[in-house]
C-alpha cells in the first residue's frame, strides 16, 4: 500500500482523521491534538497499524513534538503520529494500553525530555541513573560537568 | 584492597620473613624475578568492551593476531584475571559497574585503557552530559592506548609494555597494594574518595605507589 492508497483508506474509514493526514519524506504523517492522541492512536491500531516502532520527541522551544512511529504489517505501510505537547505542562496520555512496546520507549522519552505519560504502568528513568536531575535532551538543559565545545573546533 | 587469597598471604609472609635475615634481599630479588616472569607471561585479560573498540579487542583474540601466544586469554570473570582492558566509551551509569568488577579482581591487578574514549572521553569530551572523560577518573590506569579505534597490534604493544611494568614489581611490603591514581583527578559522583584522601594515600606509601 502506498501513501495515496493509505490516504484513501484512512479517509474512507476515518473521515475525522483524514484532514490531519499529510505526507513527509514518503511517509504518512498524522498530526493530532494532545487530547485526541489516544483516540486517534486507537483508531489507527484498529485500522491495522499493529506495530509501534519508536517513540521520541523533538524540542521545539515552547512545545515538544511527540512522535510515534507506527507500522502495519498487513498493509506494508508506515506512519508517523505526531502531537504537540506544551513545555509548561508536558503531560500526555500513555499509549501502553494499545501497544505494549510503548512501555520502555515512553520511559526513555520521559527520561530524556521530561514528558510525563499518564497511565504509564512504570514511569521512571530508564537510561540515566535514578538520582539524575533534569532531562538532558531538552535544549535548555545545563550541567556543571558538560565541557562546552570551543569556538575553534 | 589487600585481598589476594592464601597464595598472596604466603608470599607476603615470605617477603617479611626474608627481609629480616642477612642475605634475604638476594633471595627476595630472585623471587621477584620468578614471580614477575610468571605474572608477565600469563596476563589473563578481562575484556571490558563497552563500545566499538571492543571489536578490535575481539579481533585481537582471533587467529590473525592470536593473543594466546602471549599467554593473554580473555576470561569473563573478574576473579580469574590480572588485567582489565577497558575498551570503549564509559558512561556515568556504567562506571560504578566497571569499578565493582575491578574491585572484584584479585591483587595484583592492572588496567589498560584502550581507545580515545577510555583514555579521555574521546569525541564525547565536549558537549556530553553522560560520558566519563577517561576511566582514570575512577580506575588506576597502567597503560593508555591512543586511537579511535586502535588496531589489535596497539593492544599487543600495550600488553608488552605492561609486561615491562610487571617486571619491575616487587613482593616487598608496601609496593603492591598501595596504589594511587596516576593522575590527580577530581572526585566523581560515584567515587567516595576525595582528592585529599587520594593524595594522603600517595604520601602513605612514600609517593611511589605506582611502579616506575
Amino acid at each position: 500500500m502506498n501513501i495515496e492508497e493509505l490516504r484513501e483508506h484512512l479517509c474512507a474509514t476515518h473521515p475525522d482523521l483524514c484532514p490531519l493526514f499529510s505526507t513527509e519524506f514518503g511517509d504518512g504523517v498524522l498530526g493530532v491534538e494532545r487530547g485526541e492522541l489516544h483516540d486517534a492512536a486507537s483508531d489507527l491500531r484498529d485500522l491495522g497499524f499493529d506495530r509501534l516502532g519508536m517513540v521520541t520527541a523533538v524540542d521545539r522551544g515552547e512545545t515538544f513534538e511527540l512522535v510515534y512511529r507506527l507500522q502495519s504489517r498487513s498493509m506494508s505501510a508506515g506512519m508517523f503520529l505526531k502531537c504537540e505537547v506544551p513545555r509548561s505542562e508536558p503531560r500526555v496520555r500513555s499509549l501502553t494500553d494499545l501497544w505494549p512496546a510503548a512501555d520502555w520507549q515512553e520511559r526513555e522519552t520521559y527520561d530524556l525530555f521530561g514528558i510525563e505519560f499518564e497511565g504509564h504502568p512504570d514511569l521512571r528513568r530508564i537510561l540515566l541513573p535514578p538520582e539524575w536531575e533534569g532531562h538532558p535532551l531538552r535544549k535548555d538543559y545545563t550541567d556543571d560537568r558538560i565541557v562546552p565545545r570551543p569556538d575553534f573546533i | 584492597m589487600a585481598e589476594g587469597g592464601a597464595a598472596v598471604a604466603i608470599v607476603d609472609g615470605l617477603g617479611k620473613a626474608l627481609e629480616r635475615i642477612p642475605g634475604g634481599g638476594v633471595i627476595l630479588t630472585s623471587l621477584d624475578a620468578v614471580l614477575d616472569w610468571s605474572r608477565g607471561h600469563s596476563l589473563w585479560a578481562m575484556p571490558m568492551g563497552t563500545a566499538c573498540c571492543a571489536m578490535e579487542l575481539i579481533a585481537a583474540s582471533f587467529s590473525k593476531f592470536d593473543f594466546d601466544r602471549h599467554g593473554t586469554f580473555p576470561r569473563p570473570d573478574p576473579r580469574h584475571v590480572d588485567v582489565m582492558v577497558v575498551a570503549g566509551t564509559v558512561t556515568r551509569k556504567m562506571a560504578p559497574a566497571i569499578k565493582r568488577l575491578y574491585e572484584q579482581m584479585a591483587e595484583p591487578k592492572w588496567v589498560v585503557a584502550m581507545g580515545n574514549c577510555a583514555v579521555s572521553g574521546g569525541i564525547f569530551y565536549y558537549d556530553s552530559y553522560s560520558v566519563v572523560r577517561g576511566v582514570d577518573e575512577f580506575l588506576p590506569v597502567d597503560v593508555y592506548i591512543a586511537g579511535c579505534p586502535p588496531r589489535p597490534e596497539a593492544l599487543q604493544d600495550a600488553i608488552l609494555r605492561l609486561r615491562e611494568k610487571v617486571a619491575t614489581e616487587s613482593i616487598s611490603e608496601g609496593r603492591r597494594y598501595e596504589r594511587r591514581l596516576l593522575l590527580p583527578t577530581p572526585a566523581t559522583r560515584h567515587d567516595q574518595e576525595t582528592p585529599a584522601a587520594a593524595s594522603a594515600a600517595g604520601e602513605r606509601d612514600g609517593g611511589e605507589g605506582e611502579v616506575a
